[in-house]
């Protein structure tokens, strides 16, 4: 069914789109996947070149670093409801349990508060359930206006 | 004196160190790790800016390297939790990484890891980070 006239159009209907043209997202096979009142939601299929430990076969934490700062930032632009340049200002990352081997990774963003310039952001990464989180993320983003210096997706 | 593992074959042993293309040299006992510049690792097309992803985690693999070889661990350090501050946006070309460990114990090491591009007096990103030590 085409889009009515009449309904506000969310910022979030690019967010696949924004995923898919983002070398590096495609690089990992990074993919948007939904919100909910829970946040913003991205994946993170498993695959044997992301492993970091080959003993065990569980995904390196880095490939991780990369869909919790992505999704973040889309957090952030969710809550914006429009685009504007954002720089990442910090993340941290508690890793809390491996993750299982062979299932695909995601992670749900959401900015709990949004501020003219800032934007503050809470992220868990998941195999099953948000409820048994493999890592947590906590990230402050920085909402620039042209700013010359440091604009990253 | 036991067997040293060679820096090269640390890196080896990480499918996703491969996947990013990461290098290192050794100077001494310190290593530096080198990230050379691909296009596939950009996050933003239009500056165009490195991923922070990629900054991130290039800099855990150096805080892991650094561990692993100093240390000479067979088994690879796990991540309890990383910070990472990002300082400056990354450009399209090679980075380079170094870690410090402010402290080894018996079961957790904190490392320091400072990653630059083209002037080290102009980091581009730090990270501070824990790692469960085992095997």
């Amino acid at each position: 069914m085409p889009p009515q006239e009449d309904q506000p159009s969310s910022f979030s209907d690019m967010f696949a789109s924004i995923v898919d043209s983002t070398p590096y997202m495609r690089a990992l096979g990074a993919y948007y996947a939904g919100k909910s009142s829970d946040g913003v939601s991205m994946g993170l299929p498993y695959r044997a070149d992301l492993i970091g430990d080959p003993e065990s076969g569980v995904l390196a934490g880095g490939a991780l670093t990369a869909i919790l700062d992505h999704g973040c930032g889309m957090a952030v632009w969710d809550s914006l409801n429009e685009f504007k340049p954002i720089a990442t200002l910090d993340l941290r990352i508690d890793y809390m349990r491996s993750a299982k081997p062979g299932k695909d990774m995601i992670v749900t963003a959401k900015c709990y508060k949004l501020t003219r310039t800032m934007g503050f952001v809470r992220a868990f990464a998941y195999d099953e359930t948000i409820d048994d989180p493999v890592a947590a993320a906590q990230a402050a983003f920085v909402i620039t206006s042209n700013s010359p210096n440091g604009q990253r997706s | 004196m036991s067997h040293r593992e060679l820096p090269e074959n640390i890196l080896e042993q990480i499918p996703f160190a491969r996947f990013l293309g990461v290098k290192m040299e050794l100077a001494g006992n310190e290593l530096t790790l080198k990230l050379p510049y691909e296009d596939r690792l950009i996050g933003n097309p239009v500056l165009p800016a490195l991923h922070g992803g990629v900054i991130g985690a290039f800099m855990e693999i150096t805080a892991m390297a650094q561990l692993a070889f100093s240390e000479n661990f067979t088994h690879m350090p796990k991540p309890i939790n990383v910070s990472v501050q990002y300082l400056r946006s990354g450009k399209a070309m090679d980075t380079f990484a170094r870690a410090r460990l402010n402290r080894v114990g018996r079961t957790i090491a904190n490392v320091d890891v400072i990653a630059w591009q083209d002037n080290k007096e102009m980091p581009i990103a730090t990270l501070q980070s824990h790692f469960l030590l085992k095997g």
